[in-house]
This record gives structure tokens, sequence and C-alpha cells, in this order.
């Protein structure tokens, strides 16, 4: 029944972009059928976990024996536990509600059909990685979704920046594919064995050295797939994407397998302290990076796209704080999923509503005109910041409580991140929704149809209500313990004085930028005369001009070198060489000058010369 | 006496052979100079026979000029058709196959 | 000094001065006499050595038929042709020196570092087999038979090829005699050519034939020889033909 979670959309993604036009005029309501049910099923397979007990909670099949070479087994296998049925309930539920809002936001696209049939095969590279019950099947599943990434990164393909951005994205997946590759490599080295099952069993018997460098490698892939720093560049040119595409991939599920991977290789990271802190690192330092990037965008998607970079930050810091923050890394995951999905929902719905136009100081006052966007984008954006009870508080802070319990520092810095996320998200609130238009002529702002504004009013439901119900009504650390372990915080900072310093932290960055954003005007055009902070977050930190720097101006340097070497030192080898012999030959073949008695005198100088040979041999 | 004599003999007449071959330019005076060649061969042969003392080098002489025999037959027919053409007997003329 | 040894400097001075001459000579016909000098030399050696079938198949076959041979093809190319001593090919004539010599000097090195046992000479085998024909004919016919049926066989193909090759074809039909005395009639000379010498104070094959006037006549000359003045002949020679 599982292997139908995936089957599904693949049929749909196959059915779409095999049919070609003949599919045009249905497609996308086929796609949104198979996602829908995927869904359903998804439902029935965790009513039925529900069912079972506690410690059995998992529905395992193996579809065939992939690979068995030698001492390497790989079966096909899905294996249906607690941490991955959060995730299949947030791919294919989420999911479907971005295919229902992208037969709206892309209903003037010629290009539809195809849009939803690599929507559809996204759904299911998602959902075979996080259903796989061994490393190399969830890393084809890895490789998938990075394959439909590229896909819809450069959906509009007359645009060359699409394009561009595609590769860009493409490449630095990459790189962390790399670490995921080696990981895998080297657990089949230490263990012999690359299931779930087996790494978990046999992680205890490893050297620490081995280990750590599983964990280094499998960090090196979350970074990539997550856009963590050092590999960040390119998640905030993947929002050349139609909108639907970053709401989906970019916020809620694609970049959030890093997370995953960390989490399932639990058992890896428990025993490694040096891997623990390395992730825990990464995580705040992206944090940090994006939420400071985020303050200086005036592109709506780009904002969001930096707060996304933060809040995954966020996430793996609580997977690198070890069993402590397991749970809560997943807790916030499910949480931003919604409100993320439901803030980007909304962005579209504004670009849809000011004809396509991304630049915030265009916008303004917009809360008459969108009311339902205004709203359900509010209520994203009050579970972003974390104000209780809505969903972001109730994992975010879990996250700052473990953070603080763990390292005072890692603390301050989960802390300093949160009010900074209230300061851009208030400012893109300030400069969207409140304040004077700044609309430019001709632009009449209207509301979004029903297919659009119903998914995004179901997800502002979730950003409610979404963490009292995975706090109190379905207990989340009670259903992920039996997969991750849970521990209480050591020295546990206390709840009592924490989350009114948090609130205050908040408050106080929302209030400056309401103050500097909706209460002063926002200027039109952005100013150029700023400070040395702004310049670098609105030059992403100068992230892509180190990239540039220090490898790919020297890569193209070696390439033009090898290139230069290869034309003249090889190419010159050869082509030299055939000139000698052509020249050579064209020397002796006046040795045949036709006279005979030339050729008479060679014969008895050879003759001669044999004699003489055979004399001296004999001597 | 020496049978050694008799070899250098043919070695002299050998080497005159050749030298003629390779410096005169008329065709007819080279062809009896590789004909000289020959009769040195055949001396050779008749003084390995005389040093043996059997009769097989002799033999051998016999067959030796049935062959020069048939060659010069051959040659001088190729040198008169050449001249009927060409008019001339010398072999510089006759340069065609060259590079 | 045993006779052996005479014959044997006496016909091997000879022959080197024969070959040198044949090498030397300027007129193509004075080489073929030395060749056939040398050749003779080279026959009574072979006598003195005991090969007397060899010595005359080489009298009779070498000087006698291959030397003619190359004498009348001497005579179609021309009796008086003679080389120039400029040599053409540069570095030819060193080169081909130096290489000749150094043949003959390390032939004659290898052979005199040769140890031969002393000569046993053919005369035992000339009794074995009841002389020296029936000898050579019992290794002929016996164990060099293949040798000598191939070389037969190479024979009747150089005749035949030789045959080929100067065959001279006939591309328009022969003049038959009316023809001929036709075209003698309308020429002007009805009755045919003399022969050479006839009416002439000489007669050798190089004197033209006197016409009935007392002219003579070119034409009764062979085309190889060029117009020869005699000096009792009071009539001047022009070749007109």
């Amino acid at each position: 029944m599982i292997s139908a979670l995936i089957g599904l959309p693949l049929f749909g993604a196959a059915l779409l972009l095999l049919g070609g036009r003949r599919t045009n005029a249905w497609g996308h309501y086929f796609a949104v059928a198979m996602s829908s049910s995927a869904f359903i099923v998804g439902v029935t397979q965790f009513i039925a976990l529900l069912g079972k007990p506690a410690e059995e909670r998992s529905i395992d099949t193996t579809l065939f024996n992939w690979i068995s070479v030698g001492e390497f087994h790989v079966p096909f296998g899905l294996h249906l536990d607690q941490l991955s049925m959060v995730f299949v309930l947030l791919i294919t539920g989420v999911g479907s509600l971005i295919h229902v809002y992208s037969i709206g936001y892309m209903a003037h696209d010629e290009n539809r059909r195809r849009f939803f049939g690599y929507l559809n095969l996204f759904v299911a590279a998602m959902l075979l990685l996080v259903l796989a019950d061994n490393y190399l099947l969830l890393y084809v599943g890895w490789e998938g979704v990075g394959l439909a990434s590229y896909l819809l990164i450069s959906f509009y393909q007359h645009k060359p920046s699409a394009a561009v951005a595609g590769k860009k994205a493409f490449v630095v997946n990459r790189v962390g594919d790399v670490g995921l590759s080696v990981a895998i490599m080297l657990m089949f080295v230490t263990f012999k064995d690359v299931t779930f099952s087996g790494v978990t069993a046999h992680a205890q018997h490893a050297s620490g050295h081995s280990l750590t460098l599983i964990g280094l490698a499998l960090l090196l892939a979350a970074c990539g797939k997550s856009a963590q720093f050092p590999l960040q560049s390119w998640l905030l040119d993947a929002m050349e994407g139609p909108t639907p595409v970053s709401a989906l991939i970019h916020a809620a599920t694609m970049v959030t397998a890093g997370v995953y991977l960390i989490v399932r290789a639990h058992a890896i990271f428990d025993l490694s302290e040096t891997a623990r802190t390395a992730v825990v690192v990464i995580g705040a330092i992206t944090l940090l990076l994006g939420a400071f990037i985020g303050t200086a965008k005036d592109d709506i998607k780009k904002g969001l796209a930096g707060s996304t970079m933060s809040q995954i930050g966020y996430m793996i810091l609580a997977a690198g704080l070890g069993p402590v923050g397991y749970v809560f890394a997943i807790f916030h995951l499910l949480t931003h999923g919604m409100f993320k999905a439901g803030l980007f929902l909304g962005a579209g719905s504004v670009m849809h509503g000011m004809e396509d136009d991304v630049n915030m100081r265009n916008y303004g006052a917009l809360r008459g005109a969108m009311k339902i966007t205004y709203i359900s984008f509010g209520l994203g954006f009050l579970a972003i910041i974390g104000i209780p009870p809505f969903a972001g508080f109730w994992s975010k802070d879990e996250i700052i409580h473990a953070a603080f319990s763990q390292n005072l520092v890692v603390g301050l810095a989960t802390l300093l991140g949160a009010g900074v996320t209230a300061f851009y998200m208030t400012r893109m609130m300030a400069m969207t929704f409140f304040g004077e238009s700044r609309w430019k002529k001709g632009v009449h702002p209207h509301e979004s149809p029903l297919v659009m504004t119903a998914p995004m009013i179901i997800l502002a439901i979730g950003s409610v209500f979404g963490g009292l119900a995975l706090k109190f009504l379905g207990d989340i650390e009670l259903w992920l313990e039996p997969v991750v372990g849970v521990a209480a915080p050591k020295d546990p900072a206390s709840n009592a004085v924490l989350i009114p310093v948090t609130l205050t932290v908040v408050l106080l960055g929302a209030g400056y930028g309401w103050l500097k954003y909706a209460k002063t005007p926002v200027p039109a055009l952005a100013p150029e005369n700023v400070s040395l902070l702004t310049r670098a977050a609105r030059a992403d930190v100068y992230g892509d001009a180190l990239n540039e720097a220090v490898f790919m101006r020297p890569g193209q340097y070696l390439t033009r070198a090898l290139v230069w070497f290869d034309s003249r030192a090889v190419d010159g080898l050869v082509g030299g060489l055939s000139a000698t012999v052509g020249g050579l030959s064209a020397r002796l073949r006046r040795t045949q000058n036709g006279l005979v008695r030339s050729y008479a005198l060679t014969m008895v100088g050879g003759a001669v010369l044999i004699a003489l040979v055979l004399l001296l041999v004999r001597l | 006496m020496n049978p050694n004599n008799y070899l250098v003999l043919a070695g002299i007449l050998f080497t005159i052979g050749a030298f003629g071959v390779l410096v005169r330019r008329n065709a007819i005076i080279v062809f009896m100079s590789v004909e000289m060649m020959l009769n040195a061969a055949n001396l050779a042969f008749v003084a390995a026979s005389h040093i043996t003392g059997t009769l097989d080098g002799q033999a051998a002489a016999f067959f030796v000029m049935v062959v020069a025999a048939a060659e010069v037959v051959v040659g001088l027919a190729i040198i008169v058709v050449i001249f009927r053409t060409r008019r001339s007997a010398s072999i510089d003329e006759a340069s065609l196959l060259k590079y | 000094m045993t006779g052996e040894v005479v014959i044997f400097w006496v016909t091997a001075i000879f022959s080197v001065a024969g070959a040198v001459g044949m090498v030397i000579s300027r007129k193509a016909v004075h080489s073929a006499l030395w060749v056939a000098f040398t050749m003779i030399n080279l026959a009574v050696l072979y006598f003195s050595l005991g090969g007397a079938f060899l010595g005359t198949t080489q009298i009779v076959v070498y000087t006698g038929a291959v030397m003619m041979l190359f004498l009348f093809v001497l005579m179609i190319v021309g009796v008086d042709s003679s080389d120039s001593l400029i040599e053409t090919i540069k570095g030819q004539r060193i080169v081909g020196t130096i290489f000749a010599f150094a043949m003959g000097a390390l032939l004659t090195s290898a052979i005199t570092t040769t140890g031969f046992s002393a000569a046993a000479g053919v005369a035992g085998a000339n009794e074995a087999s009841g002389g020296n024909i029936e000898g050579l004919a019992q290794l002929i016919f016996g164990r060099y038979l293949l040798a000598f049926e191939v070389t037969s066989a190479l024979l009747i193909t150089a005749a035949l090829g030789a045959m080929v090759l100067a065959h001279n074809e006939r591309w328009t039909p022969r003049k038959t005699q009316a023809q001929l005395q036709r075209e003698r009639t309308l020429a002007g000379h009805p009755t045919p050519m003399p022969s050479p010498g006839v009416l002439a104070l000489h007669n050798s094959v190089d004197t033209p034939a006197l016409l009935p006037d007392g002219s003579p006549s070119q034409e009764s000359l062979p085309r190889i020889f060029k117009s020869v003045q005699h000096p009792d002949d009071s009539t001047n020679n022009e070749v007109t033909s």
C-alpha cells in the first residue's frame, strides 16, 4: 500500500510528461487528483499506524532486491514509521494544497500541464526520499528532488536568469550530493550495510573516527539540499521559479530533506560529539546569516527565502543538539512547512494582484484591497515570529530552550535570530499591507480567485492551530520518541524565564520594524547611501562573490590553462609529430630519383654493410 | 697450391663487375658487367667443387650458366624494345619511376 | 712450379686484365670483346680444375652464344656508340668506387681468413662416376632433377618472352610484289636497287652501289652506315636518302 504513495504521483508525472499536449486540457486536474489520492492513502496509513502499539509503529515493504553484489546488498524497500509518517502527511497535504493553488496561479500559462507533471514528479521523488529504508534509495529520491527542483526553477525557459538559477541550484546541490555519496560509501565500508536499521544497530561498534567522518559527510549533504552555509547561495536565486514552486519546494519540503537526513541518521550523530558540534555551528551561522540577508531584500520572495534559510538553520541547530533537539527540529519543520507555505502562497497572491511585480517598494496599503490574503499572510506572520498561541511559538521556543541548556552562546544566537526574524517579517508586512500605497500607474490590486485563496486559508488555519494540535492534541514528542529518542535537557534553563525574555526580544524587533516601515514613509526607490551592513546584506553577504573568487575563477583559469595545454602541447605534439613525419618523408622521397644506377649503388652499399656485419660477428 | 687463390680471383672479378655496374651508363655494358659477376660466382662454385672433391659445385655452376643465358635473352630483348621507342641505350634516360 | 700453378697465374692475370678492360673501354664493342676474352680464360681455368664439361659449356654457351647475342644487339643499338666520360649523377663514381672496393676487400678478407682444407680435386669424383660428363649427368638428372626441370621451364619461358617482347607488330598489310613494282615505276626507277657493292670498286658492306650512270646510290647502304668516302672513288658521297 505504501508503494502507492510513490506510485500515484509518479504515474501522474509520467502520464502528463509523456502524454504531451493531448493531456493539456485535463492534465492539471489529474495531477491534483494524484496528489490528493496520495494524501488520502497517507491518512489511511496514519490511522493504521495509530492503531498499533508504540514500539511496533512501522510498515515495511521490500519491492525487490535492487543491488546484490558481493557483500553489498541493497533492497528496494520502503519503511513507513513515525518519522516518515509526519513527512508523508506534510508533503502530500501541503503538496496537494499547492497543486490546487497552482491551478489558479498558472491559469494563464500555456505550459501549465508540464508544470503539473514536474510537481507530481517532485512529490513522488520526495516521498521516495522519506519512505526509503536505506540510504542508497534515499539518495535516489534525493537526486530526484534535485532534478525536479532544477526543472521547476528554470520553468520559465524563455528567461535566461531562470535557466542560470536552475543551473546554479543544481551545481551547488551537487557539491552536497558528493557528501551523501561519500557517506554511503563510508557506511558500506564501516558497517557493510546501508539500511537504516543496520546502521542504527551497528553504530556503536564503529570507531569514533569513522562515525565523525560519516556525520560530517552527511552534514555536507544536508547543507547542499537545505541551503545552509556554505552552500546557501542557490536558494535566493531559486526564487526565479513560479511561486508555488518556491512554496512547495523551497520552503516546505525539499529544503527540509537535509533535516530529515540528519534526524534519520541520529544513531551516528548521537555517538559523535564533533559531528554534532559542526551541525550546531552550521545551524547557528545560517540562522543568523539568513535573517541578516532577509532584512535588506526588497523582493518579497527573496525576503521569504532568506527567512526560510534562517528557519532551517534553527532546525539544523536543533538536530545538532542531539536527543534533546531532534523532536523539536521535526516539530519546527512541520509548523514551518505550514506557515511558510502559507506566506509564500500569500506572496504569490499579492504578486498576482500586482501584475507579477515582486518589488515591495511598489506595494503598500494592500490590506484594503486584498483582505483574505492580508489575513492569511498576517496569521502566518504571527506564527513565524513566535507569538503564542500560534504555531511557531511552540516549536521555536522549545528550540531556544534546548539551545540555552546546551550552550550559552548558541542560545544567544537563537534568541538574536528570533529578534531579527521579527524585525524583517514586520518590515515585510508593513511594506506590503500597511503605509501609503506606492502602486504604479495602471495597477489595480484585486483579490485572488477561490482556487488560490482556499489553500491559503487552510494553511492559515494550520499556522494558527498547528502548534497547539501537535503539542497537545497529539503529542509529537511521544510520537517520535521510539524513532529518534528524547532526552530532557540537562540543567534546563527555566521556561518561566525564557519565554518572557524571548517574547520581549521578539516584540522589540517587531516594534522597531513597525516604526521604520509602517510609521515612516517607505521610499519608492531603494536608498543608495546605506551602511556597510546593509550593502553586505543586499549582496547576500558576498556569498556569490566569494564562490566566484574561490571556486569559479580558479576553476575557470584551470580549464583555460588545460585547454591551452591541450591545444598547444598535446595537439602541438601530435601535429608536430605528423609534420615531422611529413617533412621527413618529403626528404626521404628524393632518394627515389628513378635512376637505376643510384638504386644499384644503394644495393651494393647494403650488401657491403651486411657482409661487414657478418664478418665482424664471425670474428 | 692454396685453393684460396681461386676464390680470391673470383672475388676480384666480382668486384670489377660490380664496379662496372655502378659506373657505366650504357645499358649493354652494365649487362655485361652483370655477366662478369655471374662468371665470378661460377668460378667460385667450381673452385669449391675442386676443394671438396665432389661434383656438386660444377652442377651448380652449370645451372647458373643456364639461368644466365635465359636472363640475357630476356634482358636484351627488353633493351631492344626500349631502344626502339627511345632511340637511346643510356639507362639514365629511363627515369620515370621517380617521386 | 706445377702446371696448375702456372695456368692459374697466367689465366688469372689475363682474366683480371680483361675485366678491367671491359669496364674502362669507351666503345661498347671493345667491352664485349674484352668480356669474351675473360670468359675464354675462365674456361681454361675450368679445364684445369677438372671440369671439362663445364669449360666446354663456358666456351660454347657463354662466349659463343651469349656474347654473340650481345654483339648482335650492339649492332642494332649502334656499334659506334660510346659513353661520354662525364658522370651525371653526383657522387656516383666516387661512392661507387668506394663501395665496390669495399666489397672486394671484405670478400678477400673473408676468404683469406678462412682455412680451407687442402684441395681434394675432382679427379677422384670423375673416376668414380666414369668421367666428368657422366658424373655431372648423374647429379643433374639424379639429385638436382627438380632444378633441372624448373630451369628448362625457365628457358622455354625466356625464349617465348624474348619473342613476344621483340616482336614488331605489322600495322599495315605487307606490300605485295605488284604493289612494290608499281611504286618503283612511279618513282622513276623501275628496276630494283642493286644490292650493296654491285658495280663498285670495293665489296665491303659499307660501300654504296653505283647507279648505271656511275653515281653512288646511298639508298643501297644499310641504314646504320654513315656515308663513307673511299679515296679512289671519284664520286662524292652525299647522303640524300
